[in-house]
């Protein structure tokens, strides 16, 4: 799993940080640093950029897992520049945010939007392959998620937008519906795409999700 | 009392809707306008529903209009801006108000229309909107909550007939008869032996086969289509006699080139009759049943 994110328009980070003269940074050394977003080229960059608007960068480092635990050790070892900072700016996603504004009392600042939990197909070619609905079809579905793939999340076969096994909404984009129907057929099981499919459930664990392990 | 859409459909005698589109805005003059040219030439009005995702005034709107009228309207409903609640309550006020016809479509994306960042609901699809309706038919809601009062429903679906692949478009059509639709109108269709091949196959259904006819106002618009609208497949032979036309003569070729298909699919019973899309140029219609001989 990877959270796949993309940095912000720099004038969006210029607005938020404008409060703010001394500035913290941290990245992820995990999914932020595998889409470039947050790695250490990334935090190099961006600390230059905000050195030459006149903001003073206290320090920088880039934590193995931001969303991981293990995060309020980093931040204890950076204990005094981040004392010394008014602000984090976070380039992880959004999971890292949370994590380290659980144990900063600062203003905890993202640079990045997290788009998508995905794969990697090939190097730098991220894809949606699951919205974490509760619900998975996979099984019935030759393991390509309709909830995801298709713009509509549609259960019940393509609509009246697919086109030569592409989208209504982009060609370079397949439709969830031809893939597996493609799939399905190879494998002998198009049976699976006769069958009605009810209205999805969207409150199996309603928002915030909670899960207690007992 | 008027013969109704449904029983129209049953009476096998071959059966003509069209569309109007409700302005973007609240002046509804050009909107009366076309139902009161149109209703009373055709058999049933469609009133699109935010069609490409363009907002509109609502459907329903124009169906309550086309019932002032008096004529017969059938309210095409999508699942793109309503959830499951609001998808039923708006059936119970079309069904008090003597809209007894439904289109159930998805709808088109959000992102081709003029709203590009609002949020596309599809809660529930197609198939599923047509057994919403059974089911409120039957005294429920889809919570499993009795009505006080029902629903009555002639239900209608689309199907591509020129889809590629076919076979997915022609599963989902399955599923939309085995969820309660009696009729069909299709995307629109240019090429008869296509037409007529999927008609062997539709034929094996209890269900009405409405052929999609869209004017073709133009060479340019005919290519355009081709390219571009899914599901749409207009043969050269036609772009070709398009484009013969004198200049200024393109849309009457049009409407003598949908005249005549009109009268070809009634003539050789190829289906149970025509729905009209002539897409802003709702003026010409009678024009193209008069090329039509009706």
């Amino acid at each position: 799993m990877k959270s796949i994110t993309r940095q912000k328009p720099f004038e969006e980070i210029q607005e938020q940080l404008e409060p703010f003269d001394r500035i913290f940074i941290a990245g992820c050394g995990t999914c932020a640093t595998l889409t470039e977003t947050g790695g250490v080229d990334q935090v190099k960059e961006m600390s230059d950029r905000l050195n030459e608007l006149g903001k003073r960068i206290s320090g920088t480092t880039v934590i193995p897992t931001a969303c991981d635990e293990m995060t309020s050790e980093v931040m204890k070892e950076h204990n005094r520049a981040i004392g010394d900072a008014n602000c984090i700016l976070v380039m992880s996603c959004a999971l890292g945010v949370h994590r380290i504004s659980l144990y900063i009392d600062k203003p905890v600042i993202p640079a990045l939007d997290t788009l998508f939990i995905g794969i990697e197909d090939t190097p730098g070619n991220f894809r949606e392959v699951c919205a974490q609905c509760g619900q998975c079809i996979l099984g019935q579905t030759a393991g390509i998620c309709p909830i995801t793939t298709c713009h509509k999340g549609l259960v019940n076969g393509p609509c009246g937008g697919t086109n030569n096994g592409k989208c209504e909404i982009d060609r370079e984009k397949d439709c969830a519906w031809t893939l597996i129907y493609n799939r399905l057929k190879e494998q002998n099981r198009l049976y699976l795409m006769k069958k009605y499919n009810p209205p999805h459930n969207f409150q199996v664990t309603p928002r915030p999700g909670v899960l207690k392990i007992s | 009392m008027p013969v109704s859409f449904k029983e129209k459909l049953d009476s096998g005698k071959f059966v003509i809707t069209s569309e109007i589109a409700p302005p973007k805005g609240t002046n509804l003059e050009q909107m009366h306008h076309h139902i009161e040219m149109l209703k009373d030439k055709v058999d049933a009005l469609n009133v699109t529903d935010h069609q490409s995702s363009v907002m509109r005034f609502p459907s329903i709107g124009g169906c309550m209009a086309i019932r002032e009228h008096d004529g017969e309207a059938i309210l095409q409903m999508t699942c793109r801006d309503r959830n499951r609640m609001s998808l039923q309550a708006e059936l119970m006020l079309a069904y008090t108000r003597g809209i007894k016809n439904v289109l159930c479509l998805t709808g088109d994306a959000i992102p081709v229309g003029d709203h590009k960042e609002a949020k596309g609901v599809f809660d529930l699809d197609s198939v599923q909107l047509l057994r919403t309706i059974r089911t409120m038919e039957s005294g429920y809601d889809l919570g499993g909550n009795q009505l006080d009062g029902v629903v009555e429903f002639c239900s209608g679906a689309i199907v591509t007939p020129e889809a590629n692949p076919l076979e997915p478009q022609l599963m989902k059509f399955e599923k939309k008869v085995e969820s309660g639709a009696v009729f069909f109108q299709t995307q629109a269709v240019y090429d008869l032996d296509n037409f007529t091949r999927f008609m062997k196959y539709a034929r094996r259904f209890p269900v009405k086969i409405l052929a999609g006819i869209v004017l073709l106002s133009s060479a340019r618009m005919a290519k355009y289509m081709t390219e571009n609208v899914p599901g749409i497949f207009v043969p050269q032979n036609l772009i070709d006699e398009l484009s013969s036309a004198p200049k200024g003569e393109a849309l009457a070729k049009g409407i003598e080139i949908a005249g005549r298909m009109i009268a070809t699919l009634k003539k050789e019973s190829i289906c149970d009759g025509v729905h009209i899309m002539a897409i802003g140029k709702e003026e010409v219609v009678p024009d193209i049943l008069a090329a039509a001989g009706m």
